[in-house]
């Protein structure tokens, strides 16, 4: 045991020969020692000096000590300044009396020296216990509140960043923790330039500010790609490859990306380790399970990435829903998990599409009484491209230095086509010229789309008429994944030509492919419409450009967009 | 000990054995199961007969021995998985990395 280190003991006593003979034991003991004659003076003395023990006549004029033995408590607070009564009283009532009014102890007289010597000693290892308990919480809720602080800017910075996205928009709803950042939940959603929206929910491994540190990058990236054009497969690409080089090797990032394309009726989907997500169609009732067909975001390496996505009809009031696991690990008191049978027991007792994530909410609060933090869902429904306004993107140029006067040619060649998008690199080139700005959206999606039919049409020969229903539609994209990984020659050219004319100008777009060609005049006799699930891509060509002519048996697509002068 | 290592007598099977929950707080004694061995076994066999539960964080340490144990070249099995165990490893799609039984 430690030697006791030297304390200030106050002794409050009205009898001088006694307050006398205490102090000389006390003081001899190594003690300094204060000294009161009546329990007004003990006070003042504690007041004044504060000593670390206080040793208390229970009977004193002016103020008694259990008066005093109140007023010393209440100035120490949440310090513990033992008190022992010094009495001559034997009834249990009375020595009952000085622990109420605050005593932690007694002694008899009259005094023995050794028993006094051992309860000042006790008495000091309670008064050091409580100061390092006090401190240690001190020092806990110190911590506490720099962690919160530390949480809350980190959230003010990743808010700033995740929500600068369409998460408001209105065929979205979803629900999240505010601190679903730091148990590693994350919820993305942004328009790319045709106006087609990406959304992703990924869930990071662990907890904690370890969880959150990946969401920064990933989110930079899906913001970045998406805004620029690029398609799902590219983004995955870079979103993998990039956690793949920051994360350490046991974190990763389960997550689902989706691509809803309004003007075709489509949902693209790529999910990596998260629970199944649900493809409900409104006409039909059906369900559709999108299954993780991969590994998380940040395992693999760049070179055995899968990036391959499936590709679904959708029509306008279908909905895809994506949870995170902790919808489905939600316990109850027992210790039982919610699970997918209870999730699918909703889905299947829904009868209004438009309740059914209440319902869900509802049932897991039902289940658990309580919600939980790590709980994520989203969905997203399909509308009429119409009613989804994506902003207008800002540019930082002046304006001064747009090319008005120039032509360009690229071929893109087989092992090109397997893993390239050209489209991002040429909408960036086209929106130098300023006059195209307020078109970007409709230049992207005829772009995209004269790209696609060339590629997939004329390069790779699928057939638009197997996307009728669909079963058709999924097998058509396995198929355009089939034919790509094995595709040796063939070619898509792209020739881009701004002129001047007047106080505005011209773009002219010819693709050509190496394909077969198809019969011009049998396509161009279909009525121009939005219903059917093949064909899309022509009628949207026509709809959104000015002269849209093919030539060549169709292997040749030419358009032209106009503008008028800038104001 | 939740966690057992077991070298075979020729030194060139290591097997690891969980029993109770497989989550963070079984990260050091995981680790420490294959990092301690002087020589590196040709084959690792993760047996999870009596693994009740596993979460992400084992999802991670798996990968973290698979790293130890040489990446694509490792031979890892992981045997025995409850089917719960196996839901888990299957919606991860780990079945890619691991072979899992």
């Amino acid at each position: 045991m430690q030697p006791l280190e030297p304390l200030t003991i106050l002794i409050a006593e009205d009898s001088a020969a006694d307050r006398l003979l205490l102090s000389t034991i006390v003081r001899r003991q190594g003690h300094e020692v204060l000294t009161a004659a009546n329990g007004a003076e003990a006070v003042e003395a504690f007041r004044s000096q504060r000593p670390h023990l206080v040793l208390m006549d229970a009977m004193m004029p002016v103020m008694d000590g259990f008066e005093a033995a109140q007023q010393i408590k209440a100035l120490a607070g949440e310090t513990l300044v033992p008190i022992i009564f010094l009495t001559s009283l034997t009834e249990s009532e009375a020595l009952a009396r000085c622990l109420e009014a605050g005593g932690d102890d007694f002694l008899a007289k009259p005094y023995n020296q050794v028993i006094l010597a051992a309860k000042i000693k006790a008495m000091d290892r309670l008064r050091r216990l409580q100061a390092t308990v006090l401190e240690q919480r001190d020092l806990i809720a110190r911590h506490h509140d720099y962690l919160l602080n530390e949480q809350r800017v980190a959230k003010a910075v990743f808010d700033k960043v995740a929500h600068s996205g369409c998460l408001n928009a209105p065929n979205i709803r979803y629900l999240q923790s505010p601190y679903a950042l730091f148990n590693g939940d994350l919820l993305l959603a942004a328009f790319t330039p045709a106006g087609d929206m990406n959304v992703l929910l990924g869930d990071f491994t662990g907890h904690g500010l370890p969880a959150a540190v990946g969401a920064m990058p990933l989110a930079e990236v899906f913001y970045g790609m998406t805004a620029k054009g690029y398609g799902l497969s590219e983004t995955l690409r870079e979103m993998n490859a990039k956690l793949k080089r920051i994360l350490p090797v046991d974190m990763f990032c389960c997550a689902t990306l989706l691509c809803l394309s309004f003007q075709r009726g489509s949902v693209e989907v790529w999910n990596g380790g998260m629970p199944d997500g649900y493809l409900h169609s409104t006409a039909s009732g059906e369900r559709i399970a999108l299954t993780a067909r991969h590994l998380p975001l940040g395992v693999l390496s760049p070179q055995t990435f899968d990036d391959r996505t499936e590709v679904f009809p959708m029509a306008v009031g279908d909905r895809v829903f994506l949870l995170s696991d902790g919808v489905i690990d939600t316990c109850d008191a027992n210790e039982q998990l919610f699970g997918v049978e209870r999730l699918e027991q909703v889905f299947a007792a829904n009868r209004q599409p438009d309740a059914l994530f209440e319902e869900i909410e509802q049932a897991l609060r039902d289940f658990r009484g309580e919600a939980r933090d790590d709980v994520s869902m989203v969905e997203v429904s399909l509308l009429e491209a119409a009613q989804l306004s994506p902003p207008a993107p800002v540019y930082s140029d002046s304006g001064q230095s747009s090319p008005l006067d120039w032509s360009v040619s690229f071929e893109f060649r087989a092992a090109t086509l397997k893993r390239f998008n050209p489209l991002p690199y040429l909408l960036q080139l086209l929106l130098e010229v300023h006059g195209l700005r307020a078109q970007s959206g409709a230049l992207y999606s005829v772009l995209a789309e004269l790209y696609s039919n060339a590629l997939e049409h004329g390069v790779l020969g699928l057939d638009s008429s197997l996307k009728r229903d669909a079963s058709g539609f999924a097998r058509y994209y396995q198929q355009r994944n089939a034919r790509l990984d094995e595709l040796r020659d063939g070619y898509v050219r792209v020739h881009l030509q701004v002129m001047p004319k007047g106080e505005g100008g011209c773009l002219s777009i010819r693709v050509e492919d190496s394909g077969k060609g198809f019969d011009v005049a049998r396509v161009m006799e279909r009525p121009v419409d939005g219903v059917r699930l093949s064909g899309r891509g022509v009628s949207l060509i026509r709809q959104l450009s000015h002269h849209a002519r093919w030539t060549d048996n169709g292997r040749s697509a030419h358009v032209e967009f106009f503008w008028e002068a800038l104001a | 000990m939740s966690v057992v290592t077991e070298v075979s007598q020729d030194g060139k099977k290591l097997t690891i054995s969980i029993e109770g929950r497989f989550d963070f707080g079984r990260h050091q004694e995981f680790r420490e199961s294959y990092e301690r061995l002087n020589s590196k076994p040709e084959s690792i066999v993760v047996d999870l007969k009596k693994a009740t539960y596993l979460d992400s964080s084992a999802l991670g340490m798996l990968l973290l021995l698979r790293d130890h144990a040489g990446g694509d070249s490792s031979d890892i099995r992981v045997v025995n998985s409850s089917s719960d165990v196996k839901k888990i490893l299957a919606i991860s799609n780990f079945d890619k990395l691991f072979d899992i039984s």
